[in-house]
Formats: structure tokens, sequence, C-alpha cells
């Protein structure tokens, strides 16, 4: 009985077709060179191949909590002032737990004042708590807590983005990492130098401006006696470590005021400049608008008076405010060349709130990557012949059917891979896209012996009834009815255990995990329904009393 | 006219087939198959025994779970390994190790070395190293180099890779047994899972005998031969389970040594051409794939003998204890299939 299987080659030829156009696109070409070229441009290569970093950071929101803890205790202290009530010291206790504050110190009689005071103005974002011997403790409430460590990771973010931007990094990915954990994956393929990653990630340090008010001394001890041998709580000790050492200052202190003017992401850009009239170097700086209204009521109050360039905790530049600055500003002294494009680089590349320490880094170098890839292609390339070599001996006729199946098993897994991430190019974004990695492709080695198991597992069926006395035809239908149920249960049982390693697995084994199961799903494909078209499209030419060749 | 090819009767060249009418009697050599995974388990377990004692793990660990720097440098003569040692310790690097990695012929010209630094419980120097490492080799040794690899592990990372790597391999198995005792029965999953703990054990004692790294990707491969040897067990399963429903009056073992000569065939084809296939990629597949393909080729072999030595016997041991109870004899047969 003749099958009708137009509709079904069709189909094939379909699958087939898509799948080419998915590997090499439109290749300008047939040639050899041409069509690697539309392969290399379709199929997105893993960093482990295309060489490049990828990098695990930490974001310290400690940090920023603390700075916010400690404005707001600097706010604290205003309002107590303004009210006139006494307190002895407002301040963060313990900078491991920064998101508490303590009040203490004031008088007995003002307590109620300074309670209802601290009700009215902080209880939105803290818990007032007060304990017996006339003070108050504030606790950031954990929604204002989680919402702050939030906005810290997506400004880091935002800042190692534009950064990376600014270097012309092709395809970096910069997201948040783990579940809650403050981490941030950073990964820039194609990064040649290992120095180069450095670059990129150096200068993730928190920038604030300060008011100076006093300095430069020769220690610490200078600067205490300045003050009066103790620190007030509105002031800090800051040394002096200036952008580019000038040898004998490089070790002064400054007491700034510890209350930032403007910091990190105020600044919206800077740049080195020249000033036409006095030839001097300068650096130009602009902020946002709001930290500009800020800056205009600061300076326009100051004039004359320093204020120092803080990065990390340490002065790095300490400057006159020589009249009211609105939201664009110059930086100016004897700068030189070098000092005034390092100072300009500073404080335009978008200074993060917290500081960023790594976790992880793995780095690849693209040499090390071709040769991974040659090495896997030739892997495979030698265990497809030798499997098809063998599935021709051993099965003769059949074994076409099986080596062709195999075949487009491949063209399929490949053409996949390349119109995901066709359409996700299409789409605008890089979510959907399908990468390979080194053990990506081993995976495809893998699905050629795991998916020949399928054909195997048919023919031995069809051997067997054959044996038993049955026709070609009818051999054939027992064969692969017999054989459907332990393929689909091969097949889950391996797919979910890929679906777990995609899970729990890094980037190269998601390659893996992800091969392996667009493999296997191709291979139910090509070893059940068009293995079956091609046996039927043969039995269909048989004479009747020939016997199929297997 | 030359006559058509396949027309009229001709001689038919005989299929090769290897294992036409074979009747071993597979359960009878249990003993044998026992004393087997007894000496390769118990090797593997002194060998994991003695590597706990002298570097803390059962196998050694590769910078993934273990923490610290590993530079991979590629000299452009020779390297020196003990002018390696001495340039690093001249700049003052303490407990580097220092390996020169095997070159194969197809590896692009040898002359690499791997370089590595412990752990770094300072996170926020966590770079360093990886500095002092290429500062040291250009200052003490006269050999341009150029880096090819680097890999730094902080111990928080460390840590989470371990945790993912002991959940990924616990849910695989648990998986697996719901799965069979879905489609089988519960005996069928823990005969099952106990072949693929044994496969596992022996694979990871074959790396700590061959003193081989554990890394994420040997995990993975790990993970993939449990998949293979459940593959391979429910093939043997499937039979059993369709023989068992053809007829009833044939002892378990009977039923369970025909089922396995039956699918004898298949199962020493295929896993022998996925043999090929992972030997491909471990010959051919280069340095950084070693390990995975180690696992894998060790991994294959056996996956396959497991579904017929530990998790049949498995199977009609647990009959035999149950009839042992006074308890229904058969086994009955496992739930219909549902395709």
């Amino acid at each position: 009985m003749k099958k009708n299987l137009k509709g079904k080659i069709a189909l094939i030829v379909a699958v087939l077709v898509i799948c080419v156009w998915g590997i090499f696109g439109a290749s300008s070409g047939v040639t050899g060179k041409d069509l690697t070229e539309g392969l290399t441009k379709r199929i997105h290569l893993g960093l482990d191949l295309r060489g490049g970093a990828h990098l695990i950071l930490q974001v310290k929101v400690e940090e920023a909590i603390y700075a916010e803890t400690n404005n707001t205790a600097a706010r604290i202290q205003q309002d107590l002032k303004k009210a006139n009530l006494t307190y002895s010291q407002v301040y963060v206790p313990d900078p491991g737990k920064p998101q508490v504050i303590r009040v203490e110190g004031a008088a007995a009689a003002s307590s109620n004042a300074v309670q209802t005071l601290l009700d009215t103005k902080y209880s939105n974002e803290y818990n007032v708590d007060s304990s017996a011997d006339n003070a108050w403790t504030l606790t950031m409430k954990p929604t204002v807590l989680t919402a702050l460590e939030k906005k810290t990771d997506q400004q880091a973010i935002e800042a190692l983005s534009d950064r990376v931007n600014a270097l012309g990094v092709s395809e970096p990915v910069i997201q948040e990492y783990g579940l809650g954990a403050n981490q941030i994956l950073v990964e820039l393929p194609g990064v040649e130098n290992e120095s180069d990653i450095e670059k990129i990630i150096q200068g993730t340090n928190r920038l604030e401006i300060h008011a100076v008010v006093g300095g430069p001394y020769k220690d610490e001890q200078e600067a205490l006696a300045s003050v009066g041998g103790s620190l007030p709580s509105d002031d800090e000790l800051k040394s002096f470590s200036p952008v580019m050492s000038t040898g004998s200052d490089s070790q002064s202190v400054y007491v700034l005021q510890r209350i930032s003017i403007v910091a990190g992401n105020d600044f919206r850009s800077a740049e080195p400049n020249i000033d036409q009239n006095t030839g001097r170097r300068e650096v130009n700086f602009t902020l946002t608008n709001e930290a500009g209204e800020r800056f205009y009521d600061y300076t326009s109050k100051n004039v004359g008076k320093s204020m120092a360039v803080v990065m990390n905790d340490q002065v790095k530049e300490v400057a006159n405010i020589e009249s009211a600055i609105h939201d664009t500003g110059r930086i100016t002294g004897s700068f030189s060349q070098d000092e005034v494009t390092a100072l300009s680089k500073l404080l335009s590349t978008g200074a993060l709130p917290a500081s960023l320490t790594q976790l992880e880094k793995r780095f690849v170098g693209a040499s090390l990557g071709t040769d991974s890839i040659k090495q896997g292609v030739t892997a495979a390339i030698v265990g497809v012949l030798v499997v098809m070599a063998f599935m021709l001996f051993y099965y003769r006729g059949s074994g076409i059917n099986a080596d062709l199946a195999l075949i487009l098993n491949l063209v399929i897994l490949l053409g996949i891979m390349g119109l995901s991430s066709a359409m996700s190019s299409a789409a605008g974004g890089g979510g959907l896209t399908l990468t390979l990695t080194l053990p990506g492709i081993a995976g495809v080695i893998l699905t050629i012996g795991m998916g020949v198991d399928s054909n195997v597992l048919i023919f031995e069926r069809i051997r067997e009834e054959v044996r038993a006395g049955k026709a070609p035809s009818a051999a054939v239908d027992q064969g692969f009815a017999h054989a459907w149920v332990t393929i689909v249960d091969t097949h889950v049982t391996t797919i979910v255990s890929a679906a777990i390693l995609f899970m729990f697995g890094t980037g190269p084994v998601k390659g893996f995990a992800v091969t392996l199961t667009i493999g296997l799903l191709a291979n139910l494909f090509t070893a059940v329904f068009v293995s079956r078209v091609i046996f039927d499209a043969h039995l269909n030419k048989l004479k009747p009393g020939q016997a199929l060749s297997i | 006219m030359p006559e058509p090819k396949g027309s009229g009767p001709r001689k038919r060249r005989e299929p090769v087939e290897l294992f036409r009418g074979v009747n071993v009697d597979w359960l009878g050599k249990k003993w044998y198959f026992l004393s087997f995974s007894l000496i390769f388990s118990v090797a593997g377990i002194i060998s994991m025994a003695s590597h706990w004692a002298t570097i803390g793990s059962p196998v050694p660990l590769g910078v993934d779970f273990r923490g610290g720097t590993q530079v991979q440098v590629k000299f452009q003569r020779t390297p020196d390994i003990n002018r390696i040692r001495e340039a690093v310790a001249a700049a003052g690097i303490k407990d580097a190790s220092i390996q020169s990695i095997q070159s194969e012929v197809n590896e692009s010209g040898g002359n690499e070395v791997l370089i590595g630094l412990p752990e770094q419980h300072d996170e926020t120097a966590l770079d360093a190293g990886r500095q002092q490492i290429v500062d040291a080799l250009q200052a003490h040794y006269d050999n341009p180099f150029a880096v090819r690899n680097v890999t730094v592990v902080g111990p928080t990372v460390g840590r989470q890779l371990e945790t993912k790597a002991l959940l990924a391999t616990l849910y695989s198995m648990a998986g697996m047994l719901v799965y069979l005792w879905f489609r089988f029965q519960l005996i069928y999953g823990v005969a099952a899972v106990v072949a693929c703990f044994h496969d596992t054990l022996i694979t990871v004692g074959a790396f700590a005998l061959t003193n081989q790294e554990i890394s994420l990707t040997v995990i993975a491969a790990i993970l993939t031969l449990v998949g293979y040897s459940m593959n391979d067990t429910i093939v043997v399963f499937d039979r059993i389970r369709e023989n068992l429903r053809l007829s009833r009056r044939e002892s378990l073992p009977d039923v369970v040594n025909r089922s396995i000569n039956q699918t004898l065939s298949r199962t020493v084809l295929t896993s022998g051409l996925t043999f090929l296939t992972v030997l491909s990629l471990y010959i051919f597949g280069g340095q950084v794939l070693r390990g995975f393909s180690f696992a894998l080729v060790i991994g294959i072999l056996i996956g396959t003998y497991s579904s017929i030595a530990v998790a049949a016997p498995m199977l009609v041991a647990w009959q035999e204890w149950r009839a042992g109870q006074g308890k229904a004899v058969a086994l009955p047969a496992a739930k219909r299939a549902r395709v």
C-alpha cells in the first residue's frame, strides 16, 4: 500500500530550508569562506569561544546606607539645633549595622519635644524607639532599606554601563546577578587585553565634594589641635592623597565637613579645558539640575572658602570657591595636562554610590577561544564521520536513512541557534539568543551519539520483526510503534537532566544544557518522523517480495 | 539488458549482526559483577580517603570550588618549571602551584603553564594575585608570554558554586526517581537510582585515582552520565515490563535474563557509538574539556555496565526478598505505559 508522502516531504524540506537560512543567513556567496562568514555572524558564541571577560561584582550597599544615615544624622542635628534642643551626639554607632542611628544626651525636660520632632520628621523612614537614658534609636524601615539597596544596585549598573559603552565594547552584559545578593554580572566579549578589564572596572569609586573647614595640616594631631583637641561631630578628618602625587604635600590632613555638598551621581560630566584668558588648565564640570540648586545655595554663601574633591575617603583635590556656582563650574589650579585629564575622568565617570568588590573573574583570551573552537569542531566532525560510517556498515541501506536523519538533526540544531540570534536581534534585544559555548559543542557531539540511539532502537526492532517473518511494511510499522515508548522515556530523562543543569549551571554549562536539549528535541523529529518518511518512501518503491535492506 | 537490482530471487547478504541468538545467564554472573564493582568502588574510596587526608577534599577540586587564582600562560619558548618557580618565589608570592599543561598533537604549540594561587579570604584583594604573577614573570623570567586564560574565584562565589553543584545533583536524582516511579514502580526507580549512585561513585573514584580536578563542567558531565545511565536502565526495564506483560508464567530471573539478551544488541551498539563520540571529544576536544570528556568516557562504559550488572540484579533480589517474606512471588507487571 503506497502512502501519500507529498505533504510530509514538503514539511521536511521546509524545515531544512528554514534551518539552513538560520545557519548561514543571507550569505553573500557559496564559497567556503562566505559560508563560514555567514555562519560566524549568525551563531552567537559564548565568552569561552569568543574570548572576553566575565566578572561578578559585589555592591557594598552598606556604604550607601551608611552615607544615607550619616546624612540623616546630620539633618537631625540641624533640626535639634534649630529647635534649641540640647543633645550630646547623633551618630551611627556601628558601621557594620549602618541602618541604625542613635540620638543621645538630650535633656530630660525636653525629651517630649525631641520625641515629637523625631516622630514628625523621621518616622516615615525610620522606626523611632526611645530608651530610658534620654536616648533614641532610629532604625531604617526594612522597606526603605530594601528600596535603597535596589537603588544602589541600579545606580551601580548604570554607571558601569556608561563606562563600558564609552569604551565601545560590543554586546556587553551588565545586569543583576543572583537573587537579592546585591551582585552584578558583567560580561565583556572581545575584550582583548586583560589589563583593559581593569581599566574599565577601575574608578568604581565613591566621589564627593566636601566643604573644607581647615587644612592642610601636617598630620592628624595638628588637625585636631586646630579644632580644639576633639573633632566636632559635624566634621571629619580626611587625608590628602592627590590625583597626581606631588611629593611633599602627599601626607597632609584636612578637616572637612561631614556632609557632602554634592556627590557621585550629581555630576553629569566633566572635561579638561584651558582658560582663554589666563591660559591655565582647568576642569569644567556640570551637575544635574537638582544638585545644581544645592550647589548654588552653598557656594553663594561661601565664596572664598575651599572645597575638597574626595574620592574613597581621600581628598584628591582642593579648590577655591571663586563665585557662586549653579550647575556649571570650573575647578582651577596649577594643573598639569595629565592632572587635568585624570581629574575630569574622575568626575565624569559617574562615580558610584557604593564601592564594588570583585567576587569572581574569568578571562579567556581570544587565542584560546579560537583554539577551543577548532578543537571542538574537529572532535564533532570526527564523531559524526565515525557514527555515519558505522551505521552504513551495520545497517546497510537503512544506514543511509539514519545518516540522513543525523545530518538533518545537526542542521536543525544549528539552525535553531542561528534563528534565535536572528530573531532576537530583530526584536532588538539579546534576551532569547541561544549561545554556543565550548561545553555546548560537547553537547552537540553527545547529541550525535544519543540521537543515533533512537535509530538503533527502531532498526533493531525492525530486524526482530523481519526475523519473525513479517513483511517489510509491517515490520517497519511494528518497529516504530514499539520503539516509540522507549524513545520518549530516554529523551525525557535526559532533557530533565539538562533542565536541571540549566537551572543551576553557570554560562558555559547552560550552553551545554541548551544544545543537548535542542538536539534531543530535534532528534525526536528526525529519528521518528523523518526516518519514517524515508522508510515509507523506500517502501513505496519496493517490489512485492523484495527484502528491506537493514 | 542487465538484471535490475533487487528483482527476482537472489542471494541476500546476511546483515551484520553482532548479537543474534545470544543467551547469556546474566543474573547467574551477578557475583562476578558484584566483585568487579566492589573492587573499583573500594579502590576509588581508598583513593578518595587518601586525598581527603592530604588535601582536605576527596578529589582534587578545580578552581571553581577551591577558590583562588589560576592563570594560564603561554610562553614563547619552552618553559622551565623550576625557573618559573624561582621567579614567582623571588617576587614574594607564597603557595603558588605551577604545572605545565600537557600539549596534544593538535594543540597550538604547547609551552603552556598553569600557575595557581590559593583562595584569598579578603575579597577586596581578589585580583591582586593575578597581577602579582604577571609582574613576577615579567621581572624575573626572561621568556615572553601571553596570558591565555584567567580564572579568579572568591570564597563567596566558590561557596555558591558548591551549593549549586550539590543541589543540581540531588534534584537530578530525585527527578529521575519520581519519573521512574511514575512510569514504572517504586522498586524500579530505586534500582535505577542505586545504579546511578554506583556509576557516580566509580567515576568520581576514577578522578581521584588519576588525580584529575573536578570543575563545574565535570559536574555537568557527571549529571549527564546520570541521565545516560538512566536511559540505559530504562531500555532494559521497558523490555522487562513488556515481557512480563506477555508471559505471566516465567520466573522473574528468566524474564530479566531474556530481556537483557534481547536488548543487548541495542545496548552495546548505542553505548559503543556514544562512547566513540565522546572518545573523539577526549582525544580531539582539547585541554579545556579534558576533565569533562574523561568523565563521560568512564561514565558511559560504567553506565552501560550498571544497567545489566546492578539495576537488574537488584530488581530480582528485591523480588526474592519479598518471596522470602512470604509475599507475592511474581513482581506485578508495572503500570501500563501511557504513550
